[in-house]
């Protein structure tokens, strides 16, 4: 079977990419398979400047998932253009995660990422729980989410621009909308939902934060629900996202009308998971007796 | 060793020993085709683990040979409750080795500083290196025959001190900073334990003037260098992760909020 998924103008091998902010630049997983296998690797959030990120402790386990609160660390796109970007494979397909707290500084990046070759489409960060401004601020405001997708796609050039979506709202398909109206190429859907996690001993949060961004097994329910309302109300390709541990879990997406997945806290269980995770789908999808994604897509049964 | 395998395997368990102390494991998975310097960890998750935990969990190594890989550790939490339950034949995800280790000048005295399961990397450091330059203190709040210290004090210069009360604390302390002060200028300290006593010896380290490498043990969700989650903060205030800038550093770099 044809893996192949098309994304507007972006083509990708198979339907699997990692999330950002869970497989690094890349660069780190090198040693655990082929990054060119992958459909696409969303890098960590870059910033104009780099961030330094929240105090510690920034993660906690907590069943079937996890919380974290990292804040946004990375190393500015400067340094990422001059020290990370050379040293990925050629043959990657490279979808650059953009953060900042303006919808000016957004436009900023995008056009620094707009005139790099290696970059095969941008996503739009407005859904970062962790970070005081911008974040979720964004993501939370139709208005808002509208004024930083339009502002990115102004300078995105060529590139496609893909807007994430934050669960931490009433009614997911306004903010989906928002975008799409403001010239988003697709949507990526859940990032983490907001969550808690204390110790009754030591009186504490477990997360120096006080609040996390809840990931992994546990928000898989939520996210294909989220993902099944998206898919309905807008015409732009979703990518879905939130808890996916299996071929059975990338089909499910798929089934109820994805592009195709983001995998995140999955790489954190072991690091060839996302590699291996491209040939179970591949093996899964023939055993079915799909011929081809888009035969297969929102055929979801009433 | 097929050089085309990546340094994630799946090993399988030859034995799982609690002793007749439960909280403390001696774990040896099947050789993994690879070798590695003392203070170098590992990250391992069992293949049946489901989704409950969706962590995997560092430990030092605390040798490997042809023997297999072995991990000395205690039980903490959920994760390491589990862990001690495994039986022969089961299999895990290893990967590794992971992290910056220990480095012996075998040019002047190397002072091993270890507590309690932070022994665990010098199993591998005292049969390895031949250097007469090496000699270890250990603190333990348990019977000593809980833990590996016959292996080491069969090779090097070694002394134990238990702590059960305060005053052995304060009694531990004591000889810590006595010895720290000794090779002020001549040698340097290797130190894993917990971060309490790390405190202490760092503390000693910079009145003293002693250099030393401490082994950091962090909270870690990927061991890889992806999730940042594991950062230790620098006496320059900034993050940096313990996975693959640690865990051992510099005593002078690292900032444990002392």
């Amino acid at each position: 079977m044809d893996q192949t998924v098309q994304l507007g103008p972006l083509t990708l091998k198979n339907p699997v990419i990692t999330a950002s902010g869970t497989f690094g630049y890349g660069l780190e997983f090198m040693r655990y398979g082929d990054l060119t296998a992958l459909g696409a690797i969303c890098l960590k959030g870059i910033s104009l400047a780099p961030r330094e990120g929240n105090p510690t402790p920034r993660i906690a386990e907590t069943p079937c998932g996890m919380l974290n609160a990292i804040g946004l660390q990375n190393v500015g796109v400067k340094k990422f253009l001059a020290e990370k970007l050379p040293y990925i494979p050629p043959g990657t397909t490279l979808i650059a995660n953009l953060y900042a707290q303006t919808p000016e500084d957004f436009g900023e990046l995008a056009a620094i990422f707009a005139a790099q070759e290696r970059v095969a489409a941008l996503e739009v960060n407005i859904s970062c729980p962790n970070v005081r401004e911008g974040g979720v601020q964004f993501g939370q405001d139709p208005a808002m989410a509208a004024r930083v997708t339009s502002a990115v796609k102004k300078r995105a050039g060529s590139k496609p621009v893909m807007v994430k979506l934050s669960p931490n709202v009433t009614d997911v398909t306004v903010i989906a909308r928002a975008a799409v109206d403001a010239g988003a190429d697709m949507l990526s859907l859940i990032n983490t939902l907001s969550g808690m996690s204390v110790d009754i001993r030591t009186r504490r949060s477990r997360l120096a934060n006080i609040v996390g961004g809840l990931s992994g097994p546990a928000v898989k329910p939520v996210a294909l629900r989220m993902v099944h309302q998206v898919t309905r109300a807008v015409q732009v390709p979703v990518i879905g996202m939130g808890g996916i541990t299996s071929a059975e879990d990338v089909l499910e997406f798929i089934l109820v009308g994805a592009h195709a997945v983001q995998v995140g806290t999955f790489n954190f269980m072991r690091p060839d998971n996302a590699f291996r995770l491209v040939e179970e789908v591949r093996t899964l999808a023939e055993s079915l007796g799909i011929s081809s994604w888009d035969e297969y897509r929102g055929t979801l049964r009433a | 060793m097929n050089t085309t395998q990546t340094p994630c395997r799946e090993l399988q368990v030859l034995s799982c020993r609690p002793g007749t102390e439960p909280t403390l494991v001696d774990l040896v998975l099947s050789p993994p085709g690879w070798t590695c310097r003392a203070g170098q960890f590992v990250m391992i998750r069992p293949l049946d683990w489901g989704s409950e935990l969706v962590w995997p969990r560092p430990f030092s190594v605390c040798d490997v040979s042809d023997a297999g890989l072995r991990i000395f550790f205690q039980v903490v939490g959920r994760g390491t409750r589990k862990l001690a339950g495994l039986q022969p034949g089961q299999k895990v995800a290893v990967w590794g080795p992971l992290g910056r280790w220990f480095r012996i000048d075998e040019n002047r005295p190397n002072l091993i500083l270890a507590g309690g399961v932070g022994i665990a990397p010098f199993v591998m450091l005292a049969r390895r290196e031949k250097t007469d330059n090496l000699s270890m203190l250990f603190g333990h709040r348990l019977d000593l025959c809980h833990y590996p210290y016959a292996e080491i004090a069969d090779r090097i210069e070694s002394e134990a001190m238990r702590q059960t009360t305060a005053a052995d604390i304060a009694a531990f302390e004591t000889v810590l900073s006595g010895r720290i002060k000794t090779l002020s200028g001549i040698g340097q300290v290797l130190a894993c334990g917990p971060e309490p006593m790390l405190k202490v010896v760092r503390r000693y380290c910079l009145m003293h003037g002693t250099e030393g490498q401490i082994s950091l043990e962090n909270r870690m969700a990927c061991g890889v260098g992806a999730c940042l989650g594991c950062v230790g903060r620098t006496v320059t205030g900034e993050y940096v992760q313990s996975c693959v800038h640690g865990p051992v550093f510099d005593v002078r770099d690292i900032d444990l909020g002392e």
